[in-house]
Formats: structure tokens, sequence, C-alpha cells
């Protein structure tokens, strides 16, 4: 037997009361509210009220924006993580600026993002207040919602995307192409397989963080049934007037959250990989 | 296609000398380094590039492979030009085998996979699983043939990434900094078996380092490159007895590791 392992046993049978009893609440805590959700969950009437007219325009309107802000999230967010990326020769200072702006909308309350987001494009925002002289208003739009889920979201693209890129040795495709591979069969060989998954794993925190935005979105979107009431919104809104609404609304966006840890179940869980 | 029959690989020439090999005339540029440079090397006989850090080895290197451009100069192998005279192959189409420092084996393939490449790229998948079968066999690897490449140990890693690089059959082998990623307890054995293997190839090779051990087992040329230029060319045996450079007498005054 190891040293290690022996020292390991050892610290498995040294565990005291208070952390077993500490972890065991911080388990209670994560769990049991969802299992509450679940055992309380209107099961005979899901059907009848995912078809109703409060549940299914929120769910339409949460797909097709967490969808649209993932695409543009992809289009804008996938550059900047190439920049972020090679940001790592640059002088500190640029460098950690870049970088924290980036990180800013992940530890920010998202009702500050949606705050900003106002006094930018709002009718008297920095630019709103030019685009409103020549008739475009952002503000209580679906297109407003798709800003504030990507102002949101992105930031979980791009360092997913930039973790790609950084294990993902330059070296590799030259490698490949001594060995005689096309420039085609380079991409498709070696540089999509180190990186794909990488995007792949972004894209699908993305797009989980915007079905999920609640505060930038109702700041910044309000709260337009079919036009800015998305999943998160209606269920808050439905928990006064129909609680079993909002019940099956908290379900969905729970199925979806668990379709998410499953898609990830490699990167978040490697030591458990089949 | 015609200067493929002026000779190639290792074969010698109807005339009974040795093949021309590589003959290569390098100017370039990286960062601070300015390279002018000769090297020729023949099959049997590895040429080591020693210097210190910066001096643009691993810059001749990467200009040898095509991965960085000549500014002047001509590069031929086996009486073929890949690089000067208004010619610039790109790496994909020198024929050059190139065995990185760290190996840069493709982490989400296979040990059977990563030496098939070369024989996948041109028939299939299928084609390079059959055709490293061989190699797998050859370099004791056909137990690890399954394992990924982060499952390996740093010798047997090398052991693929040579493996790799001759399926795919070159006309000259490139080995950067062979020893430095493995432990130190193995370098010796691994080296001398190192030795052995490039002294067989029908090919020429060409040896980076900055370790005197691996000159002296390694190169059976060796050319000294100090700030871009050659400063002293010869036997292991010849610059000991007359270094040229400080640099020269300092590295045979270390010890053999």
């Amino acid at each position: 037997m190891s040293r290690n392992r022996a020292s390991q046993q050892r610290a498995r049978r040294a565990l005291p009361a208070v952390v077993l009893a500490g972890a065991g609440l911080a388990l209670a805590l994560l769990i049991l509210p969802l299992v509450a959700l679940v055992v309380r969950a209107p099961w005979d009437r899901v059907a009848e009220i995912v078809g109703g007219d409060v549940v299914g325009p929120a769910l339409a309107l949460s797909l097709g924006t967490a969808a649209l802000s993932t695409v543009v999230s992809l289009a804008l967010g996938v550059p900047l993580a190439v920049v972020l990326a090679r940001s790592h020769a640059w002088p500190v200072v640029p460098r950690r600026l870049l970088r924290a702006a980036v990180t800013i909308p992940l530890v920010l309350p998202p009702v500050v993002g949606g705050i900003a987001l106002l006094l930018l494009l709002g009718r008297r925002g920095v630019i709103g207040a030019w685009l409103a002289e020549v008739g475009i208003g952002i503000p209580y739009t679906t297109g407003a919602v798709v800003i504030a889920q990507v102002f949101v979201a992105m930031p979980f693209l791009v360092f997913a995307v930039e973790g790609a890129l950084l294990s993902a040795d330059r070296r590799t495709e030259l490698a490949a192409a001594t060995l005689g591979a096309s420039r085609a069969q380079v991409f498709r060989l070696v540089t999509l397989p180190l990186v794909g998954p990488g995007v792949a794993a972004g894209a699908v925190l993305c797009f989980a963080r915007a079905l999920g935005e609640f505060g930038a979105t109702i700041t910044f979107a309000g709260s337009l049934p079919g036009v800015t009431r998305t999943l998160p919104i209606a269920s808050y809104l439905a928990l006064q007037s129909d609680p079993d609404a909002a019940i099956v609304l908290a379900l969905v966006l729970l199925a979806v959250a668990l379709a998410v840890i499953l898609a990830l179940r490699d990167r978040w869980m490697p030591g458990v990989r089949a | 296609m015609s200067d493929r029959t002026t000779g190639r690989g290792g074969a010698p020439n109807p005339a009974g000398g040795l093949d021309p090999g590589l003959v290569a005339r390098i100017e370039a540029h990286r960062g601070d380094v300015d390279l002018r440079l000769e090297i020729t090397a023949t099959p049997g006989l590895p040429v080591a590039l020693v210097g210190p850090n910066g001096a643009g080895k691993s810059t001749t290197l990467a200009v040898l492979a095509g991965a960085h451009p000549l500014d002047a100069g001509r590069i031929a192998l086996g009486g073929r030009v890949l690089a000067g005279d208004g010619v610039d192959l790109p790496p994909e189409r020198r024929g050059i085998g190139l065995v990185f420092q760290d190996y840069v084996l493709f982490g989400h393939l296979t040990v059977r996979d990563n030496i098939g490449f070369a024989e996948r790229v041109k028939r299939g998948r299928p084609a390079g699983r059959a055709a490293a079968e061989p190699w797998l066999e050859r370099f004791g690897l056909t137990a690890l043939a399954d394992r990924l490449p982060a499952e390996l140990s740093g010798g047997q890693a090398q052991r693929v990434a040579l493996a790799r690089a001759l399926a795919a059959e070159p006309r000259l082998l490139l080995l950067d900094e062979p020893m430095a990623a493995l432990d130190v307890e193995v370098r010796a054995e691994v080296r001398t078996e190192l030795g052995e293997l490039l002294r067989g190839l029908p090919i020429p090779t060409v040896i980076v380092t900055h370790s005197r051990a691996d000159v002296e087992a390694l190169g059976d040329e060796v050319i000294v490159v100090e700030a871009g230029e050659a400063t002293q060319r010869g036997s292991v045996a010849e610059l000991r007895a007359h270094p040229a450079t400080p640099y020269v007498t300092r590295l045979f005054a270390t010890p053999p590791e």
C-alpha cells in the first residue's frame, strides 16, 4: 500500500463530526428546495399548464431569445476569446483591463447590468437618446431581452473558449502538417477536436445562463407578455396569480439545468467518465 | 518530378557515394535571432546542432520544417529543392519528420491513431490503423496501442512521437531537445537506444540540443551555433580537443550528467 493511500484512509477515518454535520447541512440546503419543488409540483395539471396561455408564450419566447443570444454570443464571443487568449503576450495593464471587462458581468448583480443598459440604450441614454431621434427604441422590446441575455451570458462562453484555445497547442497543427495533413485536414482532424468541445461547452453554459436571466431582462426589457416576459419573469409573476403555473415554469427551468449538467458531465466530473 | 530521380531516401546513388541527403544554406530571422547557417546531413551520421539558448537552433528546425520562412538561401533534400530558388513548399509537402521537445502528441487520439495519422490523411482511418501496427510492434508499444497520450510515461510518449514521425516515411528527421522532457534516471538508456535508432535510419537526422551528453551520444557531426552562426564544426573528439569558442570549452567542462 502506498503511503499516499494510507494517509488518505487515515484522513477519511479522522473526519470530525462537525465537518460531516456542516457538509450534510450544506447538501440539504442545496438539494431539499429542489426536492420540494418536485414533490409539490401539480403533476396532474402539468400538460394543461404547459399548453396554457401563460407557459406556452413564455417558453417559446425564452427558447427563442436564449437561442438567439447564444448565436450572437458565439459570433462575437469567439473572436473576443481569441483576442483574450492572445492577450497573454500583452503588457500587464491592458491585459488585466481586458480580462476585467469580460469578468465584470459575471460578478455584477444582473439588475445593475439592466440599469446600465438602460442608461446606455434607454430613451434618454448615452446612445439611446440619439437612436430615439432617428426612431429606434430598444428598451422593452424582444431585442432588449437578447441584449440583456448576451450581456450576462456571453462571458461564460468567452472564458470557456479562451480556456480551450489556451490549452490547444498551435504546434499540434504543425505536427499534423509535417505528417502530410492538408490545411483542411489539420482543421478537421486536429484544431476542431482540440477547440470544439470548449466551444460547445461554452455555448451550452451560455444558453443555460441566458434562459435563466431575470434581473437585467426585467430592468432593461420589462415584462410584456409574448414580447419580453421570459420564463423566469413569468414564473415570478405567476407565483401571485397562479402558483401552479409558477411551479411548472420552475420545473421547466430545472429540467434545462439538469440537461446542462448532463451535457457537460465530462467537463465538470472528469473522474467519472464512462 | 524529375528532381526525384537524382536521389532520395537513403539509397546509394549509382556512383556508389552517399546520397546527398540534406544540403541547406539558411538565412532567416526570428525575434532577436539573425540566422546564417549551412547544414549538410547524410544518413547514418546524425548531426547535432548545439548552442546556448536563443542561438537559433529551434529556428533552424522551424525553417527546415517549413514553419518559418527562409529570407535567403536554399534547402535541398535528396536533390529536391524544398525552399529557395523561388520554391517554398509548405510543411505537409516537405516530407520532413519533426519530433518536438515535449512530443506534442495528438491528445484526443490513441497511440495507434497517433502513429497511423500520416497514413490516415492519405488513405483514411482504417488504413491508418493498419499502417500503425508494425510501428507499434517495432517500438514496443503494442500493449499501449489503445491508450491516450495523457496516460503515457515520458519515455513511452517519446517512442510514440518517433514512431509517428517515422511512419510518415520522411526523408529527413528533426529532433528538438529529445531528452529534455525525460526523467533524469531514464535519460542515459533512452539516449543510447535513440542513437542506435538514428544511426540505423536510411535518412539524415538533425538533433537540436544544449546538453553535452546528447552531443557525445548522438552527434556524429556537431555544429556549434552561437548568435545565429556556426562557430565550430567537427566531430565530438575534434571539438573537445580544440574548442574554438568559450562556449565549447564550457560545454565539455560540464559534468556528463
